[in-house]
């Protein structure tokens, strides 16, 4: 089902919907009630009007000074952490995604030692993330990680320095460290959405001669194109605020090759104790994120898709 | 005749079927190796490391030379001045906990029951703010935020993290609970207002009730987000007795001559009741994500 049709569905129920509502709290809330209803929210209410306007308020106000983006953008650091970024989302979230999305088809079998592997497969999701980046920065160690001493003992390799010769290693690596981390929670996302596609649609398919490859293009995929979407999107600027993977794996190593923005400022404001630096670069996404953000808000608001 | 040639053709096919399912067979646990050799190797990495007697990483076995459980006893006891304070730092991780998944459900159901049960005048401006902090990622906000918690007066304080981490679990709590208050008929509230219970009461005695499902999803979310989360706690905890025990972590990774074994025997201890309490509720979490699924 397209949005649009949900939007219809929706416009027509509308009417005797509100009609209930109007029944229960009649002409609007009167009175008392309104004192409760505002008295519920309020919590809320204060919460981000505290920890949420003002912080972004006083954001803007420290990173406001055009000077701090010429600053930036003379800054060799800031344009290889732009790079990497990109780099980051383009590749990291698509290939997340994507085989989020093969794999769920692969979790869709039917044989009893699938659902014991999904148990063993979404363990990195429930492991905390720091640990686990910990014990990845050392397993990837050149002189005494355990992929390395691995590489040696099966095929008497001397696997390099994956985190202290080469940024494009030392990147990949990350990227890997968050496919390993974050795959699993979509691929249960996208699992979900498999499960609810109804099984007639794939007997009707079947009968009209759609098996295999077809089956995929021509019913699962549409339907959970927009799904799809919205996580890929979702994921989009979950990984744009990504900072443990870079952060524990990496550290913006070698020789700070590796940063992307949301470690760049951090560091620019904690290390080189220049807040406003720091906070410049991270409003410097801010072309990218808008437009995202109210894609996603659309869409989040009009689908009944849940994250 | 042509019953005798389609069962000719069938049993020259069998065998070729049956061998195309094998081979898929094959390719299916194929895959499932790769995916187990993927998925555990960091892990197993962690408990190679704690298992090791001597704390020196610098070996090139696969496996330690004399596994024991040392470090965790380390740990436990407190026996090294790293871990002087662990329990206590564990102690200040778990009242982060628990206060942020107290808070974030009573904050979040409250709001929810009034604006989608209660119908608010404009309370679709406060379920649109609660969706915009959804999506603002939290470590763009953390600079000025640790700035306004000075301002605040909360620095070394758990109470700045325990609102950091409200800030943004509220925003998906009162996105769940009001898709799922939707599944609940209106009319139970209305016999409610009729037989005279005061809003209050409703919320009492029908909202949350049969709220329960979705107050155990969204519960599960804001304890795990407080636990997994680091940078907000990093900034804002500094001294030994405030810390939490992903901060205590960190210096440990800092600081060179750390001994490595008892920080993953740390690492383990710290991640087994997030686990446990995933996969005690993982239906109930899976569910309240997906609600909805396809149906855009």
């Amino acid at each position: 089902m397209s949005s649009t049709t949900f939007e219809a569905a929706r416009a027509l129920s509308a009417p005797s919907l509100s009609l209930s509502r109007r029944r229960l709290w009649r002409g609007g809330l009167q009175g008392s009630e309104f004192t409760w209803a505002i008295a519920f929210v309020v919590p809320y209410a204060a919460v981000f009007l505290a920890f949420v306007v003002y912080p972004v308020a006083y954001g803007l106000w420290l990173g406001h000074a055009p000077s701090l983006y010429t600053e930036l953008f003379s800054d060799p650091l800031y344009l290889r952490t732009v790079v990497n970024t990109a780099i980051y989302l383009g590749i990291g979230v698509n290939l997340k995604m994507f085989g989020a999305l093969l794999l769920s088809g692969f979790f869709m079998r039917r044989s009893w030692w699938t659902k014991g592997l999904l148990l063993i497969y979404v363990l990195p999701w429930a492991v905390p993330a720091l640990p686990t980046f910990i014990s990845i920065h050392w397993m990837l160690n050149g002189q005494w990680g355990l992929i390395n001493n691995t590489l040696w003992d099966l095929f008497h390799i001397d696997g390099p320095g994956w985190l202290e010769t080469s940024r494009w290693l030392a990147l990949g690596s990350v990227i890997a460290s968050h496919i390993w981390k974050w795959m699993p929670f979509w691929t249960v996302i996208l699992l979900a959405g498999r499960m609810s596609i109804p099984q007639e649609l794939y007997d009707a398919a079947a009968v009209d001669g759609a098996t295999g490859l077809k089956r995929f293009t021509y019913v699962t995929f549409p339907l959970l194109a927009n799904l799809y979407l919205i996580c890929t999107l979702l994921s989009t600027i979950f990984t744009l605020g990504d900072f443990n993977s870079v952060y524990f794996v990496s550290g913006g190593g070698p020789a700070l090759s590796t940063h992307v923005l949301a470690t760049l400022g951090i560091r620019d404001a904690f290390q080189v104790a220049r807040p406003d630096l720091g906070v410049a670069t991270v409003m410097s996404a801010l072309p990218l994120m808008i437009p995202l953000v109210i894609i996603l808000m659309r869409k989040l608001r009009t689908t009944e898709v849940q994250l | 005749m042509s019953a005798v040639l389609t069962d000719g053709r069938t049993a020259q096919r069998r065998p070729r079927y049956r061998l195309r399912r094998n081979l898929k067979e094959a390719a299916a646990v194929a895959l499932a190796v790769l995916l187990i050799v993927w998925t555990l190797t960091p892990i197993y990495n962690m408990v190679m490391v704690s298992l090791d007697s001597h704390g020196d990483v610098f070996t090139n076995d696969i496996w330690p030379a004399h596994p024991s459980l040392d470090s965790f006893w380390i740990v436990l006891s407190q026996g090294y001045w790293y871990l002087q304070y662990f329990w206590h730092q564990f102690g200040n991780s778990l009242y982060i906990g628990a206060a942020t998944t107290f808070l974030t459900l009573l904050i979040g159901s409250l709001a929810s029951f009034s604006i989608g049960r209660m119908r608010l005048k404009n309370g679709w401006l406060v379920s649109n703010a609660a969706l915009l902090t959804y999506v603002i990622p939290a470590s763009f906000l953390a600079i000025p935020f640790y700035s306004i918690m000075i301002k605040y007066g909360l620095a070394n304080n758990l109470w700045a993290v325990i609102f950091a981490e409200i800030t943004f679990a509220t925003p998906y709590a009162i996105f769940i609970f009001q898709q799922y208050a939707v599944s609940i008929p209106i009319e139970l509230d209305e016999a409610a207002r009729i037989d005279g219970a005061s809003p209050l009461q409703v919320y009492l005695r029908i909202y949350l009730p049969l709220m329960a499902p979705a107050l155990v999803a969204v519960g599960t979310y804001a304890l795990l987000l407080a636990w997994n989360e680091y940078l907000y706690q990093f900034m804002l905890l500094s001294s030994v007795r405030s810390m939490t025990v992903p901060v205590v972590l960190a210096q440990f990774l800092n600081s060179d001559e750390a001994p490595w074994n008892y920080m993953m025997a740390t690492a383990i201890i710290y991640s087994i009741p997030p686990v446990a309490i995933y996969y005690a509720f993982r239906r109930r979490m899976t569910a309240g994500l997906t609600m909805g699924g396809v149906k855009g």
